[in-house]
């Protein structure tokens, strides 16, 4: 063994391997606490040397990084760079007196820790995509080879992806430097290999470069893109590769192909077809018309309405719903995101405390009628969330035709309508709701109608005592609404 | 007639299936198959195992069940009256490519779509009993992708999504107007409420159920869409809010943006050109302001003159443009909603600067070191030592930025 000291006063390092990680830590650790400068120290790799003649770790002591760096120079260690062990014994020097060092992004050194990190996650997410089997034997003989030529020493990292993906295979990846067998059972990572050691054909590859070819739209030929994320290196390892040249060749000629080939007749088979499967074109609806006379009719007349523009951003129209002999309708403001979805008045949230007050009053939810006085959802569309909002005079003016149509055919003796926009729906006028709550304004016509507020107003408040007062204000006005039912 | 070969029918069906922009595969549940000892495994992000010339990856085997179709969608290929080559696969000769190729690491699983054949149900049917097969009989854990057809019952979906991670149904076009007109047989309405229904059925499965707390397995991967761009007259910001309400109403994962590609064989009815692809581009910029920016819909072309997005500049510096009076933003003291509106920052940049920023003050060359380039940046920020002055004002701003860009970012 040869004295450390003799490299100009250093030390000199030997790892195992490229891929020694924890004889770089333990090394690393022994020297820097030694306080042996970053400058001071040589790195190589010799297989097979141990660290004997490097300095023992000075009794009690510790050496405290942060937690993270471990990961991240793990990662960085498998960089093809030489100078990556000296560097990162650097970084770990630097560590010492700076801890924040790695959440410094604009520093030089963790600039390139992280250039270097980036670079190997490249390579292996390049590996998991480029690596192509090839089938040998048949039957107990099945086996699947690879040849990789990886830039960096990744195969160690990588191997455990393989085996998740593919358990059921018996299956081996050969790269220059390293080579990765998984037997079904066990893992074992093995010696280097040449290219000529695994298997040059496959009888799949001809399908996987008719998919290949054909998969390709020459009217959207994007060299560059290409190149960028499946660098010329690679090429000559996958199967496919060795097309690209052709078809940008012919990109130019076969787009304008495509072009030249247009318009003609229509095939054959076509008129058939239409004559099967569509024997007539619907005209568009336009069907709210005045001859519903039932309210089904008049709920699938109310499907295609264009009264006013918030059918373009809505689902569907969420009609009113109840028994035609209903005694008592129930007005509210419009359908929210769960009724735009279901088709159905009153069944998110809001609906639901209704639902539960008016069962607490004695009201049998069978026996009334529940529309909206605007039957498309308008909202504002924020993110994966639909902010409710409100309908205005003109909307509430436009839908008033459906309503119209629904007490005309159910012809109630009360009307309740819950909160502002139903009371401008149901009067034709704003009212000050919460002034004229609980009150009975009778219309012209001779309808009575019950004004109190919409369910979801007693949703929106978060104190809990104030929440019940409201709950039980609202069941009020419900046990009176049962009164002027009956 | 002689039969077709497996070989002529992939030509077939996977040109048929290349005007489809969608791949992804990501965004599902974690999944492998160390426990099944079958084949195929899932970790949240996608893996891209092939490019293709177009600049697309592969990522999926991406093929149609069969090209046959009885809709004429006046964009596609596969419409009825098309002249096309047409062929149809058996659900034996689907399951035995996704696995062959899957095994030789070709692909990250299937994308299966389908020309509608007699009938949507029974289509569909075929579909699903393709996927049922690769999950049950061969014990397949790759990524599946189902392209629903909107019509067919709600059985047949509910199977889907217990099989695939990812369901989806096109919009086809971004306006009703735009569907009626060039295709159609098929029905918006019918469209907007199978996504509706699609997105209620993944929320309730993604319920705990009662007994088990385990969340049974529904299409973990979500719902997307598709939608054809520039085979009618919708402007982007028309565009941007189909694609706003889609994200909203219905939750979608992703709203893909497919060019209108010529077609051979196309009805006259549509534009004989080569796709916009900057449009294209353009759009998924703005996408993507929209979903990770905090930016609004409505204020990506506030503004602006005709609601088309600047073939020129990306969406984020053509806004700042238009809205100098927010800058310059302080780098040092901006909070993170003031930083992601700085064109250049992305988020990760962004994150970076944060981080920094809380151990040192940063200059100007420190932003420089964590971006691509500082041309873009520098009218927009202050920094230690950095202010631009009249520059962020200045009437020539445009200019002295589009230049330099121009060459990044066109293709």
């Amino acid at each position: 063994m040869q004295p450390a000291e003799l490299d100009l006063g250093g030390y000199i390092v030997r790892l195992d391997s490229e891929t020694d990680f924890a004889g770089w830590r333990d090394a690393a650790r022994r020297l820097a606490l030694n306080e042996v400068r970053p400058e001071d120290i040589g790195w190589h790799v010799v297989p097979g040397s141990d660290q004997a003649d490097l300095p023992a770790v000075p009794a009690g002591a510790q050496l405290v990084v942060p937690r993270d760096f471990i990961g991240h120079a793990e990662t960085a260690f498998c960089h093809s760079d030489p100078s990556r062990f000296a560097f990162l014994y650097r970084l770990l020097w630097r560590l010492r007196s700076e801890p924040k060092l790695l959440a410094i992004a604009s520093d030089p050194d963790t600039r390139r820790l992280e250039t270097m990190e980036k670079a190997v996650r490249r390579d292996s997410h390049k590996m998991h995509a480029f690596v192509r089997f090839r089938k040998i034997g048949d039957g107990d003989e099945e086996r699947y080879v690879a040849w990789f030529e990886p830039d960096h020493f990744i195969v160690e990292r990588n191997a455990d992806f393989f085996v998740r993906r593919f358990t059921g295979m018996r299956w081996t990846i050969l790269t220059p430097y390293a080579s990765a067998d998984w037997d079904g059972e066990r893992l074992a990572i093995g010696p280097g290999a040449a290219k000529g050691d695994a298997p040059t054909q496959d009888d799949t590859e001809a399908l996987w470069r008719t998919y290949f070819q054909n998969i390709f739209n020459p009217a959207r030929l994007k060299v560059k893109a290409m190149q960028k994320e499946m660098p010329k290196k690679y090429w000559r390892n996958l199967p496919e590769a060795s097309l690209i040249p052709e078809l940008i060749a012919g990109a130019d000629k076969a787009a304008k192909d495509m072009i030249a080939r247009t318009p003609t007749t229509p095939a054959p088979h076509h008129a058939k077809v239409q004559a099967r499967h569509w024997p007539k074109h619907e005209p568009a609806e336009a069907r709210d018309d005045d001859s519903a006379t039932t309210i089904p009719e008049l709920r699938e007349a109310a499907k295609g309405c264009r009264r006013c523009p918030l059918w373009r951003d809505a689902t569907q129209t969420v009609f009113g719903e109840g028994p035609e002999n209903a005694k008592v309708i129930f007005v509210g403001e419009q359908p929210g995101d769960q009724e735009d979805l279901a088709g159905k008045p009153f069944v998110g949230p809001a609906g639901k405390v209704f639902d539960a007050i008016l069962d607490d009053a004695g009201v049998d939810r069978q026996k009334v009628y529940v529309t909206n006085a605007v039957k498309h959802f308008k909202f504002e569309p924020r993110g994966k969330r639909r902010i409710h909002s409100k309908p205005n005079a003109g909307e509430v003016q436009a839908c008033r035709w459906w309503i119209d149509r629904e007490f005309a055919l159910i012809k109630p003796d009360l009307a309740v309508a819950l909160g502002a926009t139903a009371a401008l729906s149901l009067l034709g006028k704003a009212i000050p709701v919460t002034k004229m709550r609980g009150q009975v304004i009778k219309r012209e016509d001779g309808l009575r109608v019950f004004i109190t507020i919409h369910p979801s107003f007693i949703l929106r408040i978060h104190e809990p005592a104030d929440k019940d007062a409201e709950r039980e204000r609202f069941l009020h006005d419900m046990k009176q609404v049962k009164r002027l039912m009956a | 007639m002689t039969a077709l070969t497996v070989l002529e029918k992939l030509a077939i069906l996977s040109d048929a299936a290349k005007y489809d922009a969608s791949c992804a595969s990501s965004g599902s549940a974690k999944r492998d198959s160390l426990k099944s000892g079958g084949i195929g495994s899932t970790e949240g992000m996608g893996i891209c195992h092939s490019y293709a010339p177009d600049g697309r990856c592969i990522s999926l085997l991406k093929i149609l069940l069969t090209n046959f179709c009885i809709y004429d969608c006046s964009y596609c290929i596969n419409r009825s009256s098309s002249n096309v080559r047409r062929a149809r696969f058996t659900v034996d000769e689907v399951v035995k490519l996704t696995m062959d190729f899957y095994r030789r690491n070709y692909i990250e699983g299937l994308f299966l779509s389908s020309g509608v054949i007699r009938s949507p149900d029974e289509t569909m049917g075929e579909m699903v009993e393709v996927a049922r097969r690769l999950r049950l009989d061969e014990k397949f854990s790759g990524y599946i992708h189902l392209k629903t057809i909107p019509e067919s019952s709600a059985e047949l979906v509910e199977k889907a999504g217990l099989y695939a991670d990812r369901l989806s149904i096109n919009v086809e076009l971004p306006t009703d107007e735009g569907v009626k007109k060039l295709a159609p047989e098929k029905k918006p309405e019918t469209i907007r409420l199978s996504m509706a229904n699609l997105r209620r059925k993944i929320e309730e499965k993604s319920e705990p159920t009662l007994r088990t707390k385990k969340r049974e397995r529904f299409a973990p991967g979500g719902q997307s869409t598709q939608m054809i761009v520039g085979a009618d007259k919708t402007s982007d910001d028309g565009i941007l809010h189909t694609s706003a309400r889609l994200y909203g109403s219905y939750h979608l994962r992703r709203v893909y943006y497919s060019a209108f590609s010529p077609i051979p064989d196309s009805s006259s009815s549509l534009p004989l050109q080569k796709p916009p692809l900057m449009r294209e581009h353009r759009l998924y910029q703005a996408d993507w302001l929209i979903r990770f920016y905090g930016f609004s819909q409505p204020e990506i072309l506030a503004g602006s003159s005709d609601g088309m997005l600047d073939l020129a500049i990306d969406p984020k510096l053509a806004w700042a443009l238009r809205n100098r009076g927010q800058f310059p933003v302080d780098i040092n003291r901006a909070d993170r909603e003031a930083l992601l509106r700085v064109p250049g920052l992305g988020t990760k940049v962004v994150a970076k600067i944060l981080e920094t920023r809380r151990h040192r003050r940063m200059r100007l060359e420190d932003v420089g070191r964590l971006c691509q380039s500082i041309t873009k940046l520098r009218p927009f920020i202050i920094a230690e030592g950095w202010s631009p002055g009249a520059l962020t004002d200045g009437a020539g701003l445009r200019g002295k930025i589009v230049q330099p860009c121009e060459q990044l970012s066109l293709f």
